[in-house]
């Protein structure tokens, strides 16, 4: 208990998130990946879809540092590359998920009654829609492209987070702080975003780093059906899948995207879990 | 009721003995002494009062004995605690299954939580006499029968099937008290049995509690922070302080000739029925007796009835209603009810007279189904209407838990704040600054505190927050919801100096809202009793106080443990 610590709850938490060495570690992986896939493509000498059809299934070597598939293309390119597509697609998706969910439960845990029954009954309506269909759907009605995928992914992913959020909400807005708030005469907006939303965030963030794995997968069954990335373009969830075919043969084709994936995916759970707690003023207490 | 409990299988030479116990919790800001060296003994058959505040370590004593307590953090240190030749400490978990229930039992304070929802509360009561293997189950279920009809759970003998949401609060924990005596065991634990029960019902249930053990030949421990409470019931009372025990005697001498400062200062700081004062004692007066922390008024007078003739606030045929799934129920009925300006308005009543609903209509944080409300002499608009943000600062409201009541991921400093924000009070941020400083300096604390958040707060600092906060928009009129319920005696007695003296310097209006009559009838001008959403009663404190016009009222009066009904022991 310092009493010399005058500093927002920004500052504190990253004072705090700096100290949790988990988490570090897990953020500075997660950029090195970051950077590697935004720049290695253009370090590797070869294009990620160019074939070499010499220089089949090699494995690691100086040349080709993750080998070559069954076309002789660079396995090093194609996930630096497919690095791109998966955590843009994985990244974007979730925030989309979460800025519609959050604001959804939490007006809809908030307000109560019949509006929530409604908003709510909405959602189970959107979660009895098959997923795939409607994702054929779109892709039928406005062409394939990326932005679709996001929109499609996102707008299926919010539904559980908007579920969870309401729940939450509506355990917090009995608490007497918030009766306190409109007491005080504040407006609905201060209280939902400035009383409500911080005290959401510990659950939030959990299931939003649980997300960005389920939304990476998902993308993986899109282009495995070939709804979402399609070849010579490569994702990690198409690499994966091809590697897996050929693991007999060819288990560095297998090993390296899949080793990224599971980092990426260690990474953010453990920032998560570090966010959570840097996020909360008490943690530093228990 | 002829009842054949025989006492054949209590050891008349039982006892337990604890000696030089000590418990530290290790945490990571380092080792907290929650039980420091202390020694106590139990004879057979007598009813020890274990009292203290939260954080004295006396519930930490009362589950090392069974060995209940969360470890880690807990580690006993040293100690021994002997019970018929055995050393519990020394014993593994296998055999303590064995003590548990059967030799030593225990009842906890929460009846709402220590019951499982989905057994029949029959069931749970003959469950300690089959586990232990002490008789059949069909003997197990007769017992139970027997026993839950001998503590007044009539409700079992014409639904024996009945689960616990079926009982009130008071019948849930004569079932715990059941469930916990069955086996005969030589010693009850009882960790603040009664503290979640309304005065009445807290009456009927201890009165049975020591009926039983009584009996039965049971020793008591009886953990309790009413010291009050325990002056009812047992013959010898143990003071803890600070993890150490302070004082220990016989009841009445404790009481009559307390010989320990701290001890002193319990006695003393309790709001008393008989006797008017306009501060009570803390703590501080008695072991540290320098500057004390609640600023007072120099020049106190009493609120002057005739100055304040004119009401503040004035409600007319107030009705609320609620619409369940059974129909629609009315938590407040027709009331009626005018507070003058600069007094204290009490209410009292239990648990589900409405008196909270009450409350929080006024402050129209409740939607009022029919009725009026005047402030000031000019109609509140009702919900509906947004325009309410003049009322909202005129109006404002301290609650019950001050753990619940501040937002957690806020400083101090913003709490305060961002009301004077939202109300564009002062011109610029510095002002304001220096008037939420200004605040906290009146309310005992200062500007060492803005960049705290709440947890770094013990309760009584907490509610002083909380009143600062309901003083930012510069209120009349306060309503003060249960807001000493939840705190340790001495505490209390500084929330409530407080209150008084910002009550005189700045001329406010409270509605004291409690179920304890000790303090209202300290704080307050005017008692009115709510009793199933109507005023059944109301005048000056003295007077329902000396002369109480209805049944419910006395009932009420004579629930209070005698102790707390006046300033010594006078039974």
């Amino acid at each position: 208990m310092n009493p010399e610590n005058s500093s927002s709850l920004g500052k504190d938490a990253w004072l705090r998130l700096r100290a949790n060495r988990m988490a570090m570690v897990s953020l500075f992986i997660l950029l090195a990946i970051g950077l590697l896939s935004l720049f290695g493509p253009m370090l590797s000498s070869n294009a990620f879809d160019q074939q070499n059809l010499d220089r089949i299934f090699e494995s690691p070597n100086g040349t080709y540092l993750f080998g070559t598939d069954n076309l002789g293309r660079d396995l090093f390119a194609r996930t630096t590359y497919g690095g791109r597509i998966s955590l843009s697609v994985g990244l974007l998706a979730t925030l989309v998920s979460l800025i519609i969910g959050v604001t959804y439960g939490m007006i809809s845990g908030y307000a109560g009654g019949r509006v929530d029954a409604w908003m709510m009954r909405m959602v189970d309506v959107l979660y009895s829609l098959p997923f795939i269909i409607f994702v054929i759907l779109l892709m039928v009605m406005f062409g394939r492209n990326f932005l679709l995928l996001f929109l499609a992914i996102g707008a299926v992913e919010w539904l559980t987070m908007a579920r969870i959020t309401r729940a939450q909400t509506l355990n917090l807005k009995k608490a007497e702080f918030i009766e306190a708030a409109r007491a005080l005469g504040f407006s609905h907006t201060r209280i939902l975003f400035r009383h409500l939303l911080p005290n959401l965030i510990g659950p939030i963030i959990v299931y939003a780093t649980l997300t960005v794995p389920a939304v990476m997968l998902l993308e993986a069954v899109l282009s495995f059906l070939g709804l979402g990335v399609q070849a010579p373009m490569s994702s990690w969830g198409s690499l994966i899948k091809e590697g897996a075919e050929k693991m007999d043969a060819a288990p560095w084709l297998l090993l390296f995207p899949g080793s990224f994936f599971c980092l990426t995916l260690f990474s953010l759970n453990f920032l998560g879990d570090g966010l959570r707690d840097a996020l909360d003023p008490k943690s530093s207490e228990d | 009721m002829p009842l054949t409990l025989n006492l054949l299988r209590i050891n008349p030479m039982s006892n337990l003995h604890i000696e030089n116990l000590q418990v530290n919790f290790h945490t990571r800001e380092g080792i907290v002494r929650a039980v420091d060296g202390i020694n106590l003994s139990i004879k057979p058959g007598e009813i020890v009062g274990l009292v203290g505040e939260s954080g004295s370590g006396k519930s930490v004593t009362c589950n090392s004995i069974l060995q209940l307590l969360p470890a880690p953090p807990a580690r006993i240190e040293s100690g021994i605690i002997q019970w018929s030749g055995k050393d519990l400490l020394l014993q593994g978990d296998a055999e303590m299954q064995g003590i548990r229930g059967k030799e030593i039992s225990m009842i906890f304070q929460d009846p709402m939580s220590c019951l499982n929802p989905y057994i029949p509360i029959l069931d749970q009561v003959a469950e300690p006499l089959i586990i232990h293997g002490l008789c059949h189950p069909q003997k197990a279920m007769k017992n139970a029968r027997e026993i839950l009809l001998r503590v007044g759970v009539q409700r079992i003998a014409e639904h024996p099937r009945a689960y616990p949401h079926e009982f009130s609060g008071g019948m849930r924990q004569r079932a715990m008290i059941a469930m916990a005596l069955i086996t005969k065991p030589s010693l009850l634990l009882a960790d603040e049995p009664t503290t979640a029960l309304d005065v009445t019902v807290q009456a009927k249930v201890l009165s049975i509690l020591k009926d039983l053990c009584g009996s039965l030949g049971t020793s008591v421990l009886f953990v309790s922070h009413d010291l009050g409470l325990v002056a009812e019931l047992a013959d010898r009372v143990v003071v803890m302080y600070h993890g150490k025990v302070v004082e220990q005697n016989d009841t009445r001498a404790l009481f009559t000739q307390p010989s320990h400062p701290y001890v002193k200062a319990l006695i003393a700081c309790r709001p008393t029925l008989d006797i008017s004062q306009d501060r009570l004692p803390t703590v501080d007066d008695f072991i540290d007796p320098k500057e004390e922390a609640t600023p007072h008024p120099t020049t106190y007078s009493p609120p002057n009835p005739s100055s304040g003739q004119e009401a503040l606030i004035e409600a007319r045929d107030l009705i609320v209603e609620f619409k369940t799934d059974e129909g629609t129920v009315r938590a407040v009925d027709q009331v009626s009810l005018s507070i003058s300006k600069g007094t204290t308005h009490g209410l009292v009543g239990e648990s589900g007279s409405g008196k909270t609903t009450l409350g929080r209509s006024l402050l129209n944080l409740i939607e009022k189904s029919s009725g009026e409300i005047w402030l000031n002499g000019k109609r509140i608009p009702s919900n509906g209407q947004r325009n309410d943000s003049g009322f909202r600062k005129a109006m404002q409201i301290i609650f019950q838990d001050p753990y619940a009541s501040l937002n957690p991921r806020l400083t101090i400093e913003q709490t305060l704040l961002e009301p004077m924000q939202v109300h564009r009070l002062g011109k610029s941020k510095t002002e304001r600054v220096d008037r939420v400083v200004a605040l906290l300096e009146e309310v005992g604390l200062g500007a060492e505190h803005l960049s705290r958040y709440p947890y770094e707060f013990s309760g009584g600092q907490r509610q002083r927050i909380c009143v600062a906060r309901a003083l930012t928009t510069e209120p009349e009129f306060i309503v003060c919801d249960e807001c000493v319920s939840a705190m340790d005696v001495s505490v209390q007695a500084q929330v409530l100096n407080l209150l008084k003296s910002l009550q005189v310097t700045r001329g406010l209006t409270y509605l004291f809202i409690s179920h304890d009559l000790g303090v209202v009838k300290f704080m307050s001008d005017e008692i009115s009793v709510m009793q199933a959403g109507r005023i059944i009663e109301s005048g000056s404190a003295d007077h329902i106080y000396n002369d109480p016009q209805t049944v419910y009222t006395r009932q009420l009066i004579d629930s209070i443990p005698a102790a707390n009904r006046s300033s010594g022991l006078s039974s």
